[in-house]
């Protein structure tokens, strides 16, 4: 009885809160806008029996995603967003690397240290850390002051409200998922496999490349899809950095919701985001699998 | 006084505290527990003694009521305690892992039964007190597990679980974490410690010489099955099978066809070789397949050809030199090779034999085992 | 051989400048006394004033707060019987589906996870305010609750809840006295995730929250939408201060645990 109890509560607040609230967003991503307020067409009678449900799925149609198709704003935000994600996620990485790779040379007592000073960010609010950069990168603002002062330029620099702006915001809020994983991996490498690399004739930078980095493999491929996951369905940052040229699905949502009230199309939108979400969740749920078997 | 040995299996009269009626257990296709039926008597000391994978966890863990059998039955004291959970059964286990709780001190963790029970303060006091003095833990009282030694870890494990004063209490490989040196003075802590306490202790254990040490009776067992329980002498000089002598110490087994007058045996076991003599109770068919089983101790070493009843020639392959004893590993011209071992009455200089030396190996027609499988 | 290199050393200071700097900057310029937010023109703390004396913040900060700790103990609570069913009670049905719905929200772009929460409320016609937001934060916090008591249970030794059943515990009774005392670290940290969680969410808040209810991270993202204020600066300063001062004293907290707990062990051995 307790055992019922014990599992029924948290599923069925997973199944109220989660699950159905999705399959409305699924059914409502087949509907046709009526008014553009609720009830949408059609609506499920369940007093018709099975007429009821069989006329209620007869009227049911992909007219939304004709649509997004139709419409060349939608899948240039999904591609932009598929791009800018990339993108970012490889500037994470090369940038998040050497970091993890620094900590993990770091002497042993200082690591601890290290690891908080990268947690740390994570803590303070997401927000703040996007907004912090516009007082940076604006026409008036620190960096551009900094290098006209420096007399390297003399017009500002256009860095706010460009995909340029994204991608800092995006390797900024995001550099602390590639560290972490690249590092566990790197600091679990034992140094004798180094020497042994360098006693069979590698030379530094060569060990560097056959030894550390493959050995590194899952770590990095973790991290990419930890930065990669969350930057595709982003919205925060290219609403607060990218401005009104940047195109971003989550944010193409957002305002088709929130400005045109189109629920039926960002609906649909949102069902297409999470089914090219879907692989690389996939691929990520394979790789943590593989880890978790090697390390058994 | 005379001093009546302890013996209660041999009494017809006397009940067992826990009865095993056909208890079979299953994990899904996997078969841990087949058919078993046994008798453990009150104040016994009983091993369950097997490889790993054997079962003898299982059949604990079914005593102490985290496992269900399949099917069958489970007695103590005359009543079915199948369908008792845990927490409501007389029976306490010291876990292998010790599983103290990692949050609670050492006192703490000694009267954690006792609380459960609901026993007033004075008792509880005066109980954990005896613990405490039984298992020499007064210095540690008020420390936590993790400031604890292994072996000062197993002494509060069990003062933790003899405190509630089980009828009966499980010990799944106690010894197991200690070093070899701890493990033998151990053993001999927890024998007086059952004797003192008079409790029945069924110890779980994969190593032999703990089993024979400390136990009343040993069963040994095997997929699942008992192969044969006995005290341990009886198991160390009449094995039932290949498989009890062969995992209780050191045994040569050599295979043979057998031809039986009266309670003597006639093994013929190499072609041109004269057959070995053995005695034995049972009935063996003529050219009946059988074993012997003679244990390296029992075979004595020479240079000269002795007169016994069983002798053969050979040549030392190999000598184990263990300080105390040296094994003798002796090559036949069958091919066999016969393990023997001699006591190092004098000092190693003056050695009698040396490699590739040619022996006389020799033992009495009671030495040997005569096993049908 | 790794050895401290040059070069780990430069990109290890890059980082964490990278890490800091906006930061500090922030920081630093929410003491600017002029209203342009990149000259500076002295000393001030004239903005934590005027953010004191700003009301629609300061209630914005109260429903946050409200929202924080109702949701992230509900989600503790929620969280931790999750965790407990997945790695204790083995299989039961639907069991694959559970675990889905666990970690499907940690991988859900949070615009989804908003809209598919608003479509239920108004489809069940409930009313949208704190109510809303506690249930919509309660959601996806237990599933990071979830994660991290989980990963502290799949550790923990089975042997001690048997051994407490053993002792004549009911198996509620092994929990509370013994279960829970030993994960309580990671119960705690998996409250500290989602109350962090819940102050810091934006677009699900934006979804779940209705005209009249506002929490302050919204009000923060309307205000910066018309650019840098020296408000929010002085705002995220007092922030970043809580967080800062919350991790130091927790990491200082658990650094004298451990050296206490090594003493101790030392001691054993000579006591």
């Amino acid at each position: 009885m307790r055992r019922l109890i014990l599992i029924a509560l948290p599923y069925l607040w997973l199944l109220a809160l989660f699950l159905v609230p999705f399959l409305i967003v699924i059914k409502i991503s087949l509907s046709d806008v009526a008014l553009a307020r609720p009830p949408y067409m059609p609506q499920l009678d369940l007093s018709a029996g099975l007429a009821g449900i069989k006329a209620f799925f007869s009227e049911l149609d992909f007219e939304n995603f004709f649509f997004l198709t139709t419409d060349e704003l939608y899948w240039r935000a999904y591609l932009s967003s598929l791009k800018i994600a990339l993108v970012s996620t490889l500037f994470t990485l090369a940038i998040g690397f050497p970091i993890a790779y620094g900590m993990a040379s770091a002497p042993r007592e200082w690591r601890p240290t290290l690891m908080m000073l990268v947690i740390l960010p994570f803590w303070t609010s997401f927000l703040i850390r996007v907004y912090s950069w516009m007082g940076i990168l604006s026409n008036t603002g620190l960096l551009n002051n900094f290098l006209m002062w420096t007399g390297i330029i003399n017009e500002p620099l256009q860095i706010m409200n460009t995909e340029i702006a994204v991608y800092i915001g995006i390797v900024y809020t995001y550099l602390p998922f590639m560290i972490l994983p690249v590092y566990s991996t790197l600091e679990k490498l034992d140094d004798s496999l180094l020497e042994a690399a360098e006693d069979l004739g590698c030379t530094r930078t060569s060990a560097f490349w056959r030894v550390t980095v493959p050995l590194s493999k899952p770590g990095i491929i973790a991290g990419c899809f930890l930065v990669f996951i969350p930057a595709l369905g982003e919205f925060v940052i290219p609403s607060l950095l990218g401005g009104s040229q940047t195109l971003m699905i989550g944010k193409v949502l957002w305002e088709e919701f929130f400005n045109n009230r189109d629920w039926p199309v960002a609906s649909a939108v949102a069902v297409v985001l999470l089914a090219i979400l879907i692989i690389p969740i996939i691929l990520f749920q394979r790789n943590e699998q593989k880890q978790r078997e090697a390390e058994q | 006084m005379p001093q009546t040995v302890f013996a209660p299996w041999e009494d017809p009269g006397e009940k067992p505290l826990i009865q095993f009626r056909n208890v079979t257990k299953k994990f899904g296709d996997f078969t841990a527990i087949a058919n078993i039926d046994l008798d453990i008597y009150g104040q016994e000391f009983f091993a369950l003694l097997g490889p790993s994978g054997c079962g003898k966890t299982t059949l604990m863990r079914m005593l102490a009521g985290f496992e269900k059998p399949t099917s069958g039955q489970i007695l103590l004291g005359g009543e079915d305690i199948v369908d008792t959970p845990p927490n409501k059964r007389p029976v306490n286990m010291m876990f292998q892992s010790y599983a103290l709780f990692p949050h609670l001190s050492v006192w703490d963790n000694i009267a954690f039964g006792l609380r459960r029970e609901g026993a007033d303060k004075a008792t509880i006091e005066t109980r954990v007190a005896d613990m405490i003095r039984l298992t020499r833990l007064d210095k540690f009282a008020r420390r936590k597990p993790h400031q604890l030694s292994g072996g000062q870890r197993q002494r509060v494990a069990l003062a933790r679980s003899l405190a509630k004063a089980p009828k009966l209490l499980l010990l799944d490989e106690p010894l197991g974490a200690l070093d070899r040196k701890l493990r033998e003075e151990t053993q001999f802590e927890l024998m007086d410690i059952q004797e003192k306490t008079g409790t029945t202790f069924v110890i779980v254990t994969h190593d032999q010489e703990e089993a024979m040490t400390v136990a009343s009776r040993v069963a040994v067992m095997d997929e699942g099955q008992l192969v044969q329980v006995a005290t341990p002498d009886r198991i160390y000089e009449t094995p039932n099978s290949v498989y009890v002598a062969d995992f209780i110490g050191d045994v040569n087994i050599i295979e043979g066809a057998a031809s039986q007058t009266g309670d003597k045996v006639l093994v013929s076991w190499a072609e041109g070789a004269s057959p070995l003599v053995a005695t034995t109770q049972a009935l063996l068919q003529k050219d009946q397949k059988c074993f012997l089983a003679i244990r390296p101790e029992k075979i004595t070493i020479s240079a000269e050809e002795p007169e016994v009843a069983n002798k053969v020639q050979g040549e030392i392959l190999d000598i184990g030199y263990l300080g105390n004893i040296s094994t003798y590993h002796v090559k036949l011209p069958t091919g066999h090779v016969i393990k023997a071992s001699a006591t190092n009455t004098r000092r190693i200089g003056r050695r009698a034999f040396t490699w590739e030396d040619k022996v006389w190996l020799s033992w009495t027609d009671t030495a040997a085992i005569v096993l049908e499988r | 051989m790794r050895r401290m290199s040059g070069f780990n050393l430069v990109s290890l200071t890059f980082g964490l400048a990278f890490l800091y700097l906006p930061m500090v900057i922030l920081v630093f310029y929410s003491f600017n006394a002029s209203k342009l937010v990149t000259v500076w023109a002295g000393f001030s703390t004239k903005w934590y004033g005027e953010l004191f004396r700003n009301e629609a913040f300061l209630d914005a900060a109260l429903v946050t707060l409200k929202v924080a700790v109702i949701s992230s103990t509900l989600a503790t609570v929620l969280g931790t019987m999750a965790a407990f069913v997945l790695i204790r009670l083995g299989r039961f049905l639907g069991r694959t589906v559970f675990s889905g719905m666990i970690y499907a929200p940690l991988v859900m772009p949070d615009v989804i996870t908003g809209l598919s929460l608003l479509l239920l409320f108004i489809g069940l016609g409930v009313d949208r305010g704190v109510f809303t937001i506690v249930l919509a934060h309660t959601t996806f916090c237990m599933c990071y609750v979830s994660v991290v008591v989980s990963s502290r249970l799949s550790s923990f030794d089975t042997s001690l809840e048997e051994a407490a059943l053993d002792l004549g515990c009911t198996p509620w009774q092994a929990f509370r006295l013994v279960t829970l005392p030993i994960i309580a670290p990671a119960v705690i940290s998996g409250w500290l995730l989602a109350f962090t969680l819940s102050l810091d969410d934006l677009v699900i808040s934006s979804f779940a929250a209705g005209p009249s209810s506002t929490t302050l991270p919204m009000k923060i993202f309307s205000a910066v939408r018309l650019g840098v204020s020296p408000e929010i600066n002085a705002l995220s300063t007092i922030m970043i201060g809580i967080v800062a001062f919350g991790v130091v004293i927790f990491s200082i907290m658990s650094k004298r645990a451990t050296v206490r707990q090594q003493q101790e062990e030392r001691d054993a051995f000579h006591g």
